[in-house]
């Protein structure tokens, strides 16, 4: 059985202070005080935008619209390491690069090309190459190699256990209470179904009106606690950082964040794709935040199943696409840097997109063996199978 | 697979899983056909009789510690019976046995609402409806009129003949209120002709219709008390009931349930829930004409409606109700409910299960679901369950095994663009064609 909601929030209303008490569990002493978080930006995070290349001599040409305004300039990026700079609406966390705690990581992919979110999704979790069926995430089966695995060291936020985490190795979910809000993307592409529907399209409209005015008026700041827009991913990092800072807590935690696949509108400075931008980076400051003196021990890293094209579309968006980017964030983080190699924008995948330079793979497996102490024999053999041929990246965490 | 097998899957199920339309195939009447030889059906599982929960209410008006452990009892109880309900209905092989009993356990509403029957509300369904359903009219009827929890709900047993002997010695009189509803929405309907005058002869007519108490060997089962009964003579209808004890009331209810009214309200309120909304007058007399010619034969009935040429042509423009919604959901995703989840799932979406708000029932039209506050809410379940699904299917395929192919090119397109599988499925099972039956 997992722990019961009630007993979770009662650790949050204690601040994260109260001792974090597994019903059932016998309590082996921790094996590692490492943290880790795994966030899965679901969708396709356009890393061209996220960390716009602005030293790369095609970008400008390339991105057209939405190209993001350069440091210095009206609502324009944050300065990196003066090739890339960071999209001024990830100004939340700009401060841990300053504090070398941020570490970005270019042109990441995985190694199997496919633009479908579906299988993309499902390789990031399986952390296999290619497709086939598996029911068991890459996370769990390191969850069950890490000693102590009895007391659920495992943690999903946000209701469903994630296929990441699932497995044999029991972990514990949170949630916010009552009935969620529904994603932004979910309610805008209902709302074309229903456009032909006499009678659920009015009521839907109707609804949707109602439903931001209340928002109007509760103030926009303070919704979404519970929901899926950009809004509702910083209570479940809050959530998050509160329930890995009890010392006797989980280890381990996955937060998933929608609203990536910008297909339509996505914007430059400002827009659809700065607002979820915002969101997370909100979220990531306040998980830094909640888990207090442990974010020196922690190390949060923030993936994406696939970039998206390098061109702008017909509809001011971007299609699906190759190459993105992951961020690296923590006390425990060699940070204030930019890794990978830049594969440049003057030769692309198939014409259109960023090619991969760095195996997501290689920085999963960099993590779970030099920051949570795996074996790296055993995170060949059992953790990702078939990526022998990818080596865990080095130097990415403290020594 | 053909369009009809679409339509019956819809109409007389609750969506189809991966399979259904295969094995509806290309007899799809007959398929629906087949379910009504079962009489009666059995229901699955051992969930408790009736008898000792209305006992052990008895018994805890007079104890305290009995009462806080009813509570308990009830409340999980009331758990069981909403697992079986809505996970029996997703599973079900016989769906349209399963759409039957909640037709007519909403006709016959007996509400948790008055908090007295909520501990057998569900075993009403199993006692009263299930094995009468696909019966005679008046079989199900009387059962109903018999049943505790019917007897509870709408006052009956507080109801004491003025004149008898009860009446007299604690000063007590009518209650009319199971007379009236009777009439009104159980069977003449409320044009369907009778008067205040019927309503007090009729309540007059169940006086003493009651329930065993507790120094009876069966505590908690029905008990005709003459010592409440209203003596003499009662006019009904345009009939005269001689004094005859019992039997008055269920010579009444025998002659109500084949009065004309009766089979039209019935029929009117089978085509409203299997046909449309505003079903075709022909429809509604075609089975009220079946009703009358049979006496109230329902599985005949039932048949009528199953053959009824506007079934099979009218289009499916129902719009799910939130119980009919959650359970096409669990059915088409292959996951069991829990009672926690199935319950919890109802009680945001206004339909708690076995809590109607009145003895009228749950609406049985669109307008009374679709506000806009209904569908942005029913859109948040919608995603809340396919993010919770523990595994999540492929929802192309889910499409393919509810649709055939009768989806519309922009659901098809929206769910093989979403984002992710979750936000695919949730697209999905908010879809108009997933929203209507």
């Amino acid at each position: 059985m997992i722990p019961s909601r009630r007993h979770l929030l009662s650790i949050l209303a204690a601040g994260g202070i109260a001792p974090l008490g597994w019903p059932g569990a016998v309590f082996a002493a921790a094996p590692t005080d490492r943290r880790l978080v795994v966030v899965l930006l679901r969708g396709a995070l356009d890393g061209l935008a996220a960390v716009p290349p602005l030293g790369d001599p095609r970008y400008a040409e390339k991105r057209g619209r939405l190209l993001i305004a350069a440091p210095g300039q009206p609502d324009g990026a944050l300065p990196l390491d003066g090739f890339f700079s960071l999209h001024p609406a990830l100004a939340p966390i700009h401060p841990y690069w300053r504090s070398g705690e941020l570490l970005v990581v270019t042109a990441t992919g995985n190694g199997y090309r496919t633009r479908s979110h579906f299988d993309a999704q499902d390789l990031m979790e399986t952390g296999l190459s290619t497709k086939r069926q598996q029911t068991d995430g890459w996370l769990n089966r390191a969850l069950g190699a890490m000693p102590g695995a009895e007391r659920r060291m495992g943690l999903a936020l946000g209701g469903a256990v994630p296929l990441i985490l699932r497995g044999p190795t029991q972990v514990a979910t949170w949630e916010p209470p009552g009935l969620p809000q529904a994603a932004p993307e979910f309610l805008a592409t209902l709302a074309a179904l229903y456009q032909k529907d006499a009678v659920l399209g009015p009521a839907l409209t109707e609804g949707l009106r109602g439903q931001s005015q209340s928002d109007e008026v509760l103030g926009m700041g303070k919704p979404g606690v519970n929901g899926y827009g950009p809004k509702s991913f910083r209570p479940l990092a809050e959530a998050a950082g509160k329930l890995l800072a009890a010392e006797t807590g989980p280890r381990v935690a996955v937060l998933d964040m929608l609203g990536w696949d910008t297909h339509v509108n996505q914007g430059a400075e400002k827009g659809r794709l700065a607002d979820n931008l915002a969101g997370l980076a909100e979220g990531l400051d306040a998980l830094a935040k909640s888990l207090g003196s442990v974010w020196g021990r922690t190390a949060v890293i923030a993936v994406t199943e696939f970039g998206r094209t390098v061109a702008v579309n017909g509809s001011g968006g971007t299609d699906h696409g190759t190459g993105s980017v992951a961020f690296l964030l923590g006390g425990a983080v060699r940070g204030g840097r930019i890794a990978g190699d830049w594969p440049g924008l003057d030769r692309l995948e198939d014409g259109r997109d960023l090619r991969v330079a760095v195996d997501t793979r290689s920085l999963l497996k960099g993590l779970l063996r030099d920051h949570m102490g795996l074996d790296a024999a055993l995170l060949d053999r059992k953790v990702f199978p078939d990526s022998a041929g990818v080596s865990p990246a080095a130097g990415l965490v403290k020594a | 697979m053909t369009a009809a097998a679409l339509i019956a899957s819809t109409r007389f199920g609750f969506a189809a899983r991966q399979g259904d339309l295969a094995a509806i195939g290309r007899d799809p009447r007959g398929w629906a056909l087949r379910q009504l030889d079962q009489n009666p059906p059995p229901f699955p599982g051992d969930l408790p009789a009736s008898a000792p929960m209305v006992a052990a209410v008895l018994e805890s008006r007079k104890d305290k510690e009995i009462k806080s452990e009813l509570k308990e009892r009830i409340r999980s109880t009331h758990l069981a019976e909403v697992e079986a309900r809505i996970a029996g209905a997703a599973e079900s092989e016989t769906p349209l046995l399963d759409r039957l009993q909640m037709f007519w356990a909403n006709h016959f509403t007996v509400s948790g609402l008055r908090p007295v029957v909520r501990g057998f509300a569900g075993a009403f369904e199993r006692e009263a409806i299930r094995p009468h359903m696909l019966g005679s009219f008046q079989e199900l009827l009387l059962a109903v009129a018999q049943h505790p929890a019917m007897l509870f709900y709408l006052d009956n047993i507080q109801s004491f003949g003025p004149q008898s002997q009860a009446g007299r010695r604690q000063n007590r009189g009518l209650n009319e209120n199971l007379g009236r509803e009777i009439l009104e929405l159980h069977t003449l309907g409320v044009d369907g002709g009778y008067s205040q005058s019927d309503v007090e002869a009729l309540a007059g007519i169940l006086t003493g219709w009651s329930i065993a108490p507790l120094r009876d060997p069966e505590p908690g089962r029905f008990l005709f008390a003459p010592r409440a009964h209203e003596p003499g003579v009662k006019f009904l209808l345009g009939r005269t009931y001689l004094e005859n004890g019992m039997l008055e009331g269920v010579q009444a209810l025998s002659d109500i349930a084949r009065h004309p009214s009766t089979a039209r309200h019935v029929a009117r309120k089978l085509a409203t829930h299997f046909i449309a909304d505003d079903p075709p007058q022909a429809s509604v007399e075609r089975i009220a004409k079946v009703f009358h010619d049979t006496q109230g034969d329902l599985k005949a009935v039932t048949a009528a409606v199953i053959r009824d040429e506007a079934v099979w042509r009218e289009p499916l423009t129902k719009v799910r109700t939130p119980t009919e919604l959650v359970i096409a959901a669990f059915r088409v995703t292959g996951v069991r409910p829990s009672g926690q989840a199935a319950d919890r799932s109802l009680r945001v979406l206004d339909q708690p299960c076995f809590l109607a708000p009145s003895p009228a029932g749950w609406p049985d039209r669109a307008s009374a679901w679709i506000s806009p506050e209904a569908v942005l809410r029913r859109a948040e379940w919608c995603q809340t369950f396919a993010n919770r699904l523990p595994n999540p299917p492929d929802p192309s395929e889910i499409a393919r095994a509810a649709f055939g192919e009768d989806v519309a090119v922009e659901t098809r397109q929206a769910v093989e663009r979403a984002s992710s599988r979750r936000m695919a499925l949730a697209l999905l099972l908010a879809s108009p064609e997933f929203q209507r039956r």
